[in-house]
């Protein structure tokens, strides 16, 4: 896990759900072709109602027409994201399009633990709801070690909750990294 | 040794212990895991990534594979990932394959699981999909997970899991005809949001429960995953023993909560006092009476899926519906082809109830998830444009359905049937 993650913020409202990251329709693409799975890049969070896709304004899209790499690469959200369904596309489809990390007071347990299993985006816990203190296009610097995240834009630092019991999941690369590592599994 | 709910009884036998505690990282054997055409094809392929072309399955009989979301489609994709699924059971010898292109294809894996038998009190039940919650119904730890888990037990059989605390849910009092599971489960999402129960189990208890069928039961269980919980759970009794009895020879285990096991918090409801409920776009948890909402105008009308597609929600539809007619389009998808079955031969007054539903004028599907999460663009009542839709099933985000423009109201068979029959919104008392 890298130490430090940079990037620009993507800002959505609460309960964002697995339907809004990468609706049904295309669940259907291969996530092992390379070619193929570009397309849930490009379909991440198309499910987003447009006026709530990149807040405060909204009607921002997350990738441009047809890419399948966003300019946004840490999503900033409400409580309970990635609720819903157990696709493990959902934290794929975010990783396609080029996010690190995510920072939510809440998430659903599924989303959460496809995650950190399958080694997509680092689910970090924000204290408190961060979703209406930043906006989309803000410069961001999220200190793994430190467990805070700059906000340069603005000049303004958040606490984050350190990430616990899954840290050693995460800092592994992903659960059967991290089952190798312990010797869980033959390598 | 301290009091322990029934799931953290469950879980402690699963990981070997006598005591576990919430909170607790524990790694438990898993003793079914299922998996479907949508999720299947990516867990098979992590698979073998992790462990090697020659790589064994922990042990195939206790892999269950049901295709079921997107069946009945020209999609190429779809097809293919229904493909993946049947030549992975071929080479892999795995005998709980249930194929679309043969007498054993099912539908809906959750109401496949109950009806298959794989539900055994006890055990713990693994799914790559959110409603996994479903078989709680049946007194044992149910809960859903993504491909790389799913191929972590594939290869292990085994899976680390955070203990939930648990919430408990009890109803009493009899239950006027009107009030179904689903109203219960509404009810509760309405008080508790649909975060309310993340990373906890939801245990629903009391005289009536235990007056539901194993068909509500499930209705119950299956929505546990709208509040977040981890899973859904209701301690096997009499009726469920007979239920499994009659499907399984397979061993299981009874468990009870203590009566002196911890709760994170505790609900009581007396259902005499509740009235049929709905959930209004876009979320389930934004729950109303379906009084505050009646006349609502509607252009789509659905029964079906894991939530509302078992015989007892086509039973409810029937005793509104005999005699009627729908003024709305209205989708009828069983959820398994053993409740298509029973569709022609359980009558209603005599009268056969796929004869009733048919006279009343709805569209009969052939079972599968359908347009329950939308799916490719020919799926069979998928929503589209501006439609407003009242529906059995389980989600009503944006899109969900279909159309991100679309609007969901959640609902019991018995007001979706009675809306159907107006073509606005109705308190299905008007009909009873």
């Amino acid at each position: 896990m890298d130490q430090k993650i940079t990037g620009r913020a993507y800002v959505l409202g609460a309960n964002i759900d697995t339907d809004q990251i990468i609706p049904a329709e295309h669940l259907v693409y291969s996530l092992s072709d390379p070619e193929e799975s570009r397309n849930y890049g490009r379909f991440a969070l198309s499910g987003v109602p447009p006026a709530l896709a990149g807040l405060p304004e909204g009607h921002i899209p997350f990738t441009e027409g047809d890419r399948w790499r966003s300019s946004f690469n840490i999503i900033v959200a409400g409580n309970n994201f990635g609720c819903g369904s157990s696709r493990e596309h959902a934290p794929f489809a975010l990783q396609k399009a080029g996010v690190r990390a995510v920072i939510a007071p809440s998430y659903a347990r599924i989303f959460y633990r496809n995650a950190v299993d399958g080694g997509f985006v680092i689910p970090y816990e924000s204290e408190e709801d961060l979703s209406d203190l930043i906006a989309t296009g803000d410069q961001l610097e999220l200190d793994t070690a430190a467990n805070r995240l700059y906000n340069s834009t603005q000049g303004k630092s958040h606490a984050l909750r350190p990430l616990g019991d899954v840290g050693p999941i995460i800092a592994a690369g992903g659960l059967f990294a991290y089952a190798r590592q312990q010797g869980m599994i033959a390598t | 040794m301290p009091a322990m709910t029934i799931t953290e009884k469950i879980l402690a036998k699963a990981a070997g212990k006598t005591v576990v505690t919430p909170g607790e990282n524990i790694w438990i054997k898993v003793d079914t895991l299922m998996t479907h055409d949508v999720c299947g094809p990516p867990t098979f392929q992590i698979w073998q990534k992790e462990f090697g072309e020659n790589a064994a399955i922990w042990d195939r009989e206790k892999v269950v594979m049901f295709p079921d979301h997107y069946i009945f489609t020209e999609d190429p994709h779809a097809n293919r990932n229904v493909r993946i699924l049947r030549e992975f059971a071929r080479d892999r010898q795995l005998p709980n394959y249930y194929d679309v292109q043969s007498e054993r294809y099912k539908g809906v894996c959750h109401i496949a699981l109950a009806e298959e038998g794989y539900n055994l009190p006890g055990t713990v039940l693994i799914g790559t999909d959110s409603h996994s919650c479903t078989s709680g119904a049946f007194g044992l730890f149910s809960t859903g997970v993504g491909n790389t888990d799913a191929a972590f037990i594939l290869g292990t059989g085994t899976i680390w899991e955070k203990v939930p605390a648990s919430m408990r849910f009890t109803f009493e009092g009899e239950s006027p005809p009107y009030v179904t599971a689903k109203d219960m489960i509404l009810q509760i999402l309405g008080d508790i949001g649909t975060d309310g129960a993340t990373y906890r189990a939801m245990e629903f208890d009391g005289s009536a429960v235990q007056a539901l069928s194993m068909d509500e039961r499930m209705t119950l269980t299956n929505m546990a995953i709208e509040a977040g919980g981890m899973n859904g759970i209701i301690a096997a009794d009499e009726k469920t023993e007979a239920y499994v009895k009659a499907r399984s020879n397979a061993p299981y285990e009874l468990f009870r909560s203590d009566g002196d096991a911890r709760y994170r918090a505790s609900y009581r409801y007396d259902v005499a006092a509740m009235e049929p409920l709905v959930a209004k776009p876009h979320s389930p948890d934004n729950r109303d009476t379906v009084r505050a909402v009646r006349g609502t105008p509607l252009t789509k009308a659905y029964i079906g899926s894991c939530t509302g597609g078992k015989l007892s929600d086509f039973r409810m539809a029937a005793s509104i519906l005999i005699n009627q007619k729908v003024s709305v389009p209205t989708f009828v998808v069983p959820g398994s082809t053993g409740v298509a079955r029973l569709l022609e031969l359980e009558t209603y007054k005599g009268i056969v109830l796929r004869e009733i539903l048919e006279d009343a004028g709805c569209v009969i599907a052939r079972s599968s998830c359908a347009a329950c999460l939308g799916g490719p663009a020919d799926t069979i009542g998928r929503s589209v444009d501006q439609d407003v839709v009242i529906s059995t099933t389980n989600r009503n985000f944006p899109g969900r359905m279909g159309s991100k423009k679309s609007e969901v109201y959640l609902a019991s068979a018995l007001t979706v049937a009675a809306s159907a029959v107006n073509g606005h919104i109705t308190d299905p008392r008007d009909f009873m």
